[in-house]
């Protein structure tokens, strides 16, 4: 276990080549670690990730990704990703090779990788064409009833997962509340884990509740403080998602030009996360700032 | 032409097609369902369907989030109002595994760039899909929705273009080989009613899909003229009922206040 900085983690972690899987269901997306991979210059990555998102629109179009395998490549609430369409449809700024799943799909096989299973059945793509398109999505005889057919899919083991959470320990136990998307089974599938949190706090904190401790140092090789580290994604308590970004985006990817334009001023222009926010401004973080609402506290008991 | 008029509410004659469209989903919806809900536009009929007779509709997102209880309209199915005040919340998987694959889920909303006479959906590609004219954002949860809820319904701009007889790619199975096929695959329920700026359609013995009713101003030519297959149409087809000045009031001040689903049109 090391507790480290982000270029550190991911020198450390990634290798050109390597598949990756930036963890986060719209929620705790580790955009500070894709910034981090576009600065230090990776190549030929397989990029996984339910929903691609903004984080791997720059990615491709910083020509670090060779492969994606997802389930949905939109702008979450705003359009089109226009970087990875621009790779898909035209080539530019090169192909990729797609492995293409449902939500579902993809998810079962995150949780196959985390229990180190064979395969997983599941009730999905019967019926679709995704069978037709994808060798990894089969189709076998249930050995229980011969007369049902059932879809299996394959385990999926990314080289490096990068989650995100709001609070861990400097042992990697780590705390997530909201959304959890499917970061748990990412942790838990990948060879090497980045843990990146909000705020590193006492392990006394996160053994006062055990049970929101989802990721622990079982899984995790490294560990990186980096408050706003998933702006403009969210974190849950901390702050929200500075839609502003998200629709600028959208403007921005017009054009390989205007991606490439943006990449040079907020990612290579900028030395780290902590630049990053203050070329954003106290300003616009604190507009992101939700008011307080806390849970009714629980008594786990002290015995004896 | 008869008119299915609600006997409840006044009807309004200033709406958009939108918000017309949002109004007519939310009665597809009752107390004792349980809705996964899309963000957008099926997110403000479920909210309209909660605050207009459905006060019971439980709304799951595919993001986990369980009985939720927006406080503001959600710019994405990963909202933290989504999150916030819900009844619960899991990881991606069990939503998927235990409530929508193990039949927990009533009703799904889905979406797509077409839909076929058997109202199967594609999100996934226009063309070829190993070289494609253009390529969709793709499944997401469509595809496993579409498979595990007893009813879908989908709200979609009525165009030649979006109504192909055949879809260029099944994203999202409707009554593929007609209803027994689909059962035949083991796929529950299937597509229950399709709303357009045009008309509202429904699924007929053999799966296929036939008009309901058309909206106010539309006669049936123009449905049929924006349909690429020979539509056919009840016998008793009826006018679509408009918004009430109700639903209109609760969409434009309570759920959708600055236009940005139901404005510029």
């Amino acid at each position: 276990m090391t507790v480290t900085d982000m270029p550190t983690a991911i020198e450390s972690a990634v290798d050109d080549g390597d598949s990756v899987y930036l963890a986060g269901f719209t929620h705790l997306i580790p955009f500070a670690a894709g910034h981090e991979l576009i600065r230090q210059g990776y190549e030929e990555l397989t990029l996984v990730r339910a929903t691609p998102d903004l984080v791997y629109d720059q990615l491709i179009a910083a020509g670090c990704a060779d492969a994606v395998t997802f389930s949905w490549a939109g702008n979450p609430g705003v359009g089109s990703l226009r970087a990875f369409r621009r790779a898909v449809e035209e080539g530019v700024p090169n192909a990729l090779e797609l492995d293409e799943y449902s939500h579902f799909g993809l998810t079962s096989r995150l949780a196959a990788g985390a229990q180190d299973l064979p395969f997983v059945p599941l009730r999905t793509f019967l019926g679709s064409d995704y069978p037709d398109v994808n060798e990894h999505i089969r189709v076998v005889e249930n050995p229980y009833d011969p007369d049902e057919e059932v879809v299996v899919v394959p385990p999926l083991t990314p080289d490096v997962a990068v989650v995100r959470a709001q609070r861990a320990d400097r042992d990697g136990n780590a705390h997530v509340w909201g959304i959890q998307g499917e970061l748990v089974e990412a942790a838990f599938a990948a060879d090497t884990v980045v843990l990146t949190v909000e705020e590193l706090v006492d392990e006394s904190v996160i053994r006062s509740d055990p049970n929101r401790t989802v990721v622990t140092a079982d899984v995790v090789d490294y560990v990186v403080e980096e408050p706003f580290g998933a702006h403009p994604s969210y974190a849950q308590g901390y702050y929200d998602r500075d839609n502003e970004a998200y629709l600028a985006w959208d403007e921005t990817s017009t054009s390989h030009e205007g991606t490439v334009a943006w990449l040079d001023e907020w990612v290579h222009g900028v030395e780290n996360r902590t630049e990053y926010m203050e070329k954003l401004g106290a300003e616009r973080l604190l507009e992101l700032l939700p008011k307080t609402s806390y849970n009714t506290a629980i008594n786990m008991g002290a015995y004896q | 032409m008869t008119n299915d008029a609600d006997a409840e509410g006044t009807e309004a004659t200033d709406y958009t097609d939108t918000e017309l469209m949002i109004a007519r989903a939310a009665r597809e919806l009752t107390d004792d369902d349980t809705v996964l809900v899309g963000v957008g536009v099926p997110n403000i009929a479920c909210n309209l369907a909660k605050r207009t007779g459905a006060s019971g509709l439980e709304m799951v997102y595919e993001s986990g989030t369980v009985g939720s209880d927006p406080s503001r309209l959600p710019l994405s199915i990963g909202d933290p109002v989504l999150a916030s005040n819900a009844r619960s919340v899991v990881p991606m998987v069990q939503g998927f595994g235990y409530y929508l694959q193990a039949g927990r889920i009533d009703v799904g909303f889905l979406g797509g760039a077409q839909i076929d006479k058997h109202g199967s959906l594609n999100s996934t590609v226009i063309g070829d899909y190993d070289d494609p004219d253009v390529r969709l954002p793709g499944s997401g949860g469509a595809c496993e929705i579409a498979s595990n809820v007893e009813r879908t319904l989908v709200i979609t701009p009525h165009s030649r273009r979006r109504f192909p007889e055949e879809v260029d790619f099944v994203t999202s199975p409707g009554y593929v080989d007609g209803r027994e096929g689909r059962e035949a695959l083991g796929l529950r329920g299937g597509p229950e009613a399709v709303i357009t700026d045009m008309a509202v359609m429904a699924f007929d013995e053999a799966g296929e899909m036939y008009v309901t009713s058309v909206h106010p101003g539309v006669d049936r030519e123009a449905v049929q003229a924006a349909t690429g297959w020979e539509l056919q149409f009840a016998d008793d087809l009826a006018e679509t009922t408009p918004p009430t000045a109700e639903e209109l009031r609760l969409i434009r001040e309570e759920l959708d206040p600055d236009g940005v689903y139901t404005g510029g049109e």
